[in-house]
């Protein structure tokens, strides 16, 4: 398998594709069951963004498995509006209030690590990972 | 019954139980489950994956198509696990956000304390409670060396926190003018001023003032669009509106208060209050301003700080121990 693949997120439809993906490699690095949904919903949110906001970017998924520990991680790229405000979308109850799903906390939740950089104008990458317990 | 434990066999064990017998024990025993899974943090899709592996041990043959819909439900109950994890780092926030509040009710308290006087002759009773933790309405008492007392009585439209702010607000202005302006009308207009440059125009405070001088009996006010008081005549045994036109401060740069005065005799009353009282809300009809001066009738023959106490509770059972504004009595009365 090879370490390093992406899917492009245009469309509602290419969520679906990210989710597949994700949830295989993690089924192949040994995720339980409740992992590789949490890891799928994950992905769910971070292609959501993508394609509502951003409309235009791809996730990146890379598998980590070295000698110490073995993992998933996942990146999403895109080149949209940026995040002006990150501790408000970081807030909890900001976007689950308005009904727009979990929102990036609850990313951060669904991982082991979260790391966000955006830049207004020119785009955000989120770095997350989950590591196999 | 044994103590619970948070683990497959145990829950197995639960499950295999109820299965057999479907008896309340086991149900008990489930709830009991549910509310330790619960202070454990465990959210509700761990719960179903130790119920498919349950039901896997349990039934080896189990249908590949029930084992697959279970799975199905796990995935469905993933965004419930976020919500119940964010609903508990909500609760968290709420907790501390109120302790927060609670020392700025204090600090408030602190800050808008005022004594009662002690006047010769004249007693006194007052009582402001406000719907949440801090009040949005204001009172305040004023001694000079003449011995005259100044009453401010004072509501913001609105209440909480703004309102609080501006409270503070008012007391530190008043406290900040000479001491020879001591007349009602010349006090509302320059806290006008002073909340017409410093207070959102969306935010209005109404206000009375009145000033005593035991050596005359004369009872000088002016009010600032305030819920007009009551005047207890003694002598005639009638209680009468205290009337006085003026606008709310905040709106106008330049206004002026017209001030009016009234003289005191033994055993007459001034009664002012803020509309919480008046606006008393009973069900979803507001009480009217003659049932509230039938209540203050009825304590009114008591002394005045029994007498405040007794309408605010009156009030407070009426509204089910749950008051929508903030609460301010005062009653002076005039002993000889």
């Amino acid at each position: 398998m090879n370490l390093r693949s992406s899917v492009k997120i245009q469309q509602e439809w290419d969520i679906v594709g990210a989710r597949q993906i994700g949830r295989d490699r993690a089924k192949a690095l040994g995720f339980g069951t409740v992992d590789q949904a949490r890891i799928a919903t994950a992905i769910s949110e971070l292609a959501r963004n993508i394609y509502l906001y951003a409309k235009n970017g791809k996730i990146v998924f890379e598998t980590i498995d070295d000698l110490q520990h073995k993992g998933i991680r996942i990146l999403a790229i895109d080149c949209g509006p940026g995040i002006d405000d990150i501790s408000q979308v970081m807030e909890d109850g900001y976007s689950t209030s308005g009904g727009l799903g979990a929102g990036l906390p609850g990313v951060k939740r669904l991982m082991d690590q979260f790391e966000i950089n955006s830049e207004p104008g020119k785009g955000t990458e989120i770095r997350t990972v989950k590591w196999v317990r | 019954m044994k103590e619970l434990e948070l683990d497959l066999e145990n829950y197995r064990n639960l499950l295999n139980q109820y299965i057999t017998t479907q008896d309340e024990t086991s149900l008990y025993q489930a709830e009991q489950f549910s509310k330790l899974s619960m202070q454990h943090n465990i959210s509700p899709e761990e719960i179903i994956h130790v119920h498919i592996q349950a039901l896997r041990e349990l039934y080896p043959d189990l249908p590949k198509e029930v084992d697959n819909s279970m799975e199905f439900l796990l995935e469905a109950m993933i965004s419930y696990g976020l919500a119940y994890q964010e609903f508990q780092s909500l609760r968290e926030k709420q907790l501390e956000l109120k302790s927060e509040i609670s020392v700025a009710a204090s600090m408030q308290q602190t800050l808008l304390s005022t004594d009662k006087p002690e006047i010769e002759g004249l007693e006194i009773g007052a009582i402001s409670v406000p719907a949440n933790q801090m009040n949005g309405d204001y009172y305040h008492f004023v001694t000079d060396y003449q011995g005259t007392l100044g009453i401010a009585i004072a509501d913001v439209i609105g209440k909480g926190i703004p309102a609080a702010l501006a409270m503070s607000m008012i007391r530190y202005s008043m406290d900040s003018f000479p001491e020879n302006q001591r007349f009602p009308s010349e006090i509302l207009q320059n806290l006008n001023r002073v909340v017409e440059r410093n207070v959102d125009p969306s935010m209005f405070i109404t206000m009375f003032y009145g000033l005593y001088n035991p050596l005359t009996s004369s009872f000088k006010y002016s009010s600032a669009g305030h819920e007009p008081g009551f005047f207890y005549d003694a002598k005639k045994d009638e209680y009468r509106e205290i009337r006085a036109k003026g606008l709310v401060l905040g709106v106008m740069n330049d206004v002026t208060y017209e001030q009016f005065e009234i003289k005191i005799n033994e055993q007459d009353m001034v009664i002012l209050l803020t509309d919480g009282v008046t606006e008393c809300r009973v069900g979803d009809r507001f009480i009217e301003r003659d049932e509230v001066l039938d209540v203050i009738k009825q304590y009114a023959h008591l002394p005045a700080q029994e007498a405040v106490e007794l309408v605010f509770k009156h009030f407070e059972r009426l509204q089910d121990f749950h008051l929508r504004d903030d609460f301010t009595l005062i009653i002076i009365r005039k002993n000889v």
